[in-house]
């Protein structure tokens, strides 16, 4: 067993550190603020490859293993969460997907401008009543000579406002429950397909989260994914994915909040001395040290499988559950160790703290994670 | 003979790279009086980041090739690997334990020699200075060597024909510069924005690319010219400067009463009267 990353992984971490750093970091607290997508960022890691890190360079990606995309997100999370989900999607919702089900026309055609990043993607599963329960969809495809008319809606897509292309999901045949969920590729501007309502969220806001609406919108043959009756197959695999990529947003959240704890702990001085020096704080540190790393280590042995052509869907979840309760504690703490500070906007912990939260819930929430974790045990 | 770039001839320009200790404070150990390198992780030398950008603009515009040489440890591969990822064609090491202990006249000649073995070339371009050693000799003496025209300070180039339009920037303005190829340029921050390298680039650099890594009789250097024999400098001592003088911080309820403090003990000193 070798802990160790590997040169090309160190020097995707260090180069994606670095734009962060550079780009992203100077902007995260205004696009929260704004609640405004920042497509200025998106073509900086679009030109770095960033945007389709997995897809293999025929199709305009950068061919790396996984251990790297999740580095690439870490890294970006720790400065922006809304950046990292933003980047996430695309990668591991919108690109997988299509080059995992896609026929070569349809990698052509659709997944080389989302992994070039030349147009960002989407994923529509949920309704407003297929949530954790994604299986129930009421959204529907009726097929008629040569396309399918589709009838129905999606709410809290990320991206969803602001995407060229999106892999959705809808009923082909109702009889058939969930074997009867079949996935589709649209693009914006189709006729019959509209954005609703957008989301004013706690946090991520940065990254835009909205509703699909399809009325009578009128998809094309070759834009199905896969067979009819494959889209909750479809769907299952590509959230084991995403979850690779919403543990490591989870991470740099947590990371970047631990940063700027261990920071602030030097240099805020009360009774004299570094608030770092009160044991009570220094050991709320070292916990936190301890747990950021655990949860790293979990995240990439996901990623380490997924490499490995092993299954990793318990893995994905564990990492996914575990890293964001860890989000979750860690940014709580950074709040406690900035005091007053640290409840307002002045100090960065703020909004890790908001952004933290949707960890917790999207693609599947922890309640799912252990449901997965469970069943794989045998429950 | 006179190139029309207008027609899209290619050029073929040399970068000039040092791999550096990433700090901009470096630290010398009082008792050795070298520098301490332990635990501080190396990157590429930052004016020379600027050189390699405008020469992949330049590329990007008339065609051609930039090729990156580095003096330097084996471990300055991984450098070379961050810069081919940046985009550039081809990356040399010149490394040899005979190199050791060279100072800048050392370094420039192997350099030179490095250059002289890659063959034809039409731009050479340094970073203006490295932020270790800091001396800004090199590009200077390397083309004083190669024995072609030099303009150092560049944070603007246009190429027309074979000639360079330069734009050096001096502490008081800068100043227009024409000059034939091939030259040699040394680079300043106010001349690009370096791209970052990019993540297809990083793992064809660690899969796919090799850097070629020539010893001192691959570049036919001369052994009594190279490394700490081939170096004319004597360094007798190298230390930090003692901190002098103290800082005082002078305080007050008003600017004015402030001032006044200030006022006061510049009388003191005999500063103003
Ligand atoms: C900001 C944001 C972005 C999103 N982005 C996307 C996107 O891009 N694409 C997309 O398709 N969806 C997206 N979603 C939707 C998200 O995946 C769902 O909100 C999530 O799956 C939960 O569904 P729900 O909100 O309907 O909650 P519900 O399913 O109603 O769950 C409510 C609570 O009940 C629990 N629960 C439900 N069923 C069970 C059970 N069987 N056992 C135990 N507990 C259970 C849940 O864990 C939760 O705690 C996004 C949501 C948000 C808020
Ligand atoms: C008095 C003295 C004694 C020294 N003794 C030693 C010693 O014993 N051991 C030791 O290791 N070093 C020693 N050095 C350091 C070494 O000589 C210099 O670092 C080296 O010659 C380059 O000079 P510089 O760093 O000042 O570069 P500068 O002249 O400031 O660099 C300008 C540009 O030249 C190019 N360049 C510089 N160095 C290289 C390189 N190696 N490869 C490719 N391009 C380069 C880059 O484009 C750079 O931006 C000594 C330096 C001095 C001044």
């Amino acid at each position: 067993m070798d802990f160790r990353l590997n040169d090309e992984q160190e020097m995707i971490r260090s180069a994606v550190r670095e734009l962060a750093l550079n780009d992203i970091e100077p902007i995260a607290k205004e696009i929260d603020a704004e609640s405004r997508h920042p497509a200025e960022t998106i073509k900086k890691l679009a030109e770095m490859g960033i945007m389709g890190m997995m897809v293999s360079e025929e199709y305009g990606g950068s061919g790396s293993d996984a251990i790297s995309y999740a580095i690439a997100v870490e890294e970006i999370s720790r400065v922006c969460g809304s950046t990292g989900i933003i980047v996430s999607v695309n990668n591991s919702l919108a690109c997988y997907p299509i080059e995992k089900f896609g026929t070569d026309d349809q990698k052509n055609k659709f997944l080389t401008p989302l992994a070039s990043g030349a147009k960002l993607g989407a994923f529509g599963l949920t309704e407003p009543s297929a949530g954790t329960d994604a299986g129930s969809q009421r959204t529907v495809a009726q097929k008629e000579d040569g396309h399918y008319i589709i009838n129905g809606s999606k709410i809290f897509i990320t991206n969803g406002p602001v995407a060229d292309t999106l892999v959705i999901f809808a009923m082909t045949d109702k009889s058939a429950g969930m074997r009867g969920i079949t996935a589709f590729i649209i693009e914006k501007g189709m006729p019959g397909f509209s954005i609703g309502t957008e989301e004013d969220k706690l946090g991520i806001r940065g990254s835009q989260t909205g509703e699909l609406v399809f009325q009578n919108l009128i998809v094309p043959e070759e834009n199905r994914l896969w067979d009819e009756g494959r889209g909750f197959s479809i769907a299952m695999q590509t959230l084991d994915c995403g979850r690779i990529g919403v543990a490591a947003q989870a991470l740099g959240i947590a990371q970047g909040a631990l940063d700027r704890s261990v920071q602030y702990a030097k240099e805020r001085v009360q009774f004299g001395k570094p608030i770092g020096k009160f044991q009570a704080i220094s050991f709320m540190l070292a916990d936190m040290e301890t747990r950021v790393q655990a949860a790293r280590y979990l995240v990439y042995s996901a990623a380490f499988a997924k490499d490995n052509q092993k299954k990793y869907s318990k893995e994905a979840a564990m990492a996914k559950l575990y890293a964001a309760e860890t989000a979750m504690d860690i940014t709580t703490k950074a709040i406690q160790i900035h005091g007053g500070y640290g409840y307002t906007k002045d100090y960065p912990v703020e909004r890790y703290f908001r952004d933290a939260k949707i960890t917790e819930i999207y693609e599947g929430t922890s309640e799912v994670m252990k449901m997965v974790i469970s069943r794989a045990l045998g429950l | 003979m006179s190139i029309d770039r207008n027609k899209g001839e290619n050029m073929n320009i040399i970068v000039c790279m040092k791999q550096v200790p990433d700090t901009t404070d470096v630290k010398i150990d009082p008792k050795t009086g070298t520098l301490i390198r332990e635990g501080v992780p190396s990157i590429v030398n930052p004016d020379d980041k600027h050189a390699i950008e405008e020469s992949l603009r330049l590329k990007e515009k008339f065609g051609g090739t930039v090729t990156v040489v580095s003096m330097g440890p084996p471990q300055a591969i991984d450098a070379l690997k961050e810069v081919y990822a940046m985009g550039v064609d081809d990356t040399i090491l010149l490394s040899d334990r005979a190199f050791a202990g060279a100072d800048t006249w050392a370094t420039s000649y192997t350099l030179g020699m490095g250059i002289k073995a890659l063959g034809e070339y039409d731009l050479i371009f340094c970073g203006l200075q490295a932020i270790d050693g800091d001396t800004a000799q090199i590009g200077p003496q390397l083309a004083e060597f190669l024995d072609i025209p030099q303009v150092t300070y560049v944070k603007k180039v246009n190429i027309e024909g074979n000639e360079l339009t330069v734009v050096r920037a001096l502490e008081d303005g800068h100043m227009t510069v024409k000059v034939p190829m091939p030259a040699l340029l040394t680079a300043v921050k106010e001349l690009n924005r370096p791209r970052y390298p990019t993540m297809g680039g990083i793992i064809k650099a660690y899969r796919e690319h090799e850097t070629k890594v020539w010893s001192a009789s691959d570049i036919e250097a001369e052994p009594a010219n190279i490394g700490l024999e081939g170096s004319p400098t004597q360094v007798k001592r190298t230390f930090a400067p003692e901190p002098r003088g103290k800082v005082e911080i002078i305080e007050g309820d008003s600017a004015a009463e402030m001032v006044s403090g200030l006022v006061d003990k510049l009388k003191e000193k005999n500063v103003v009267r």
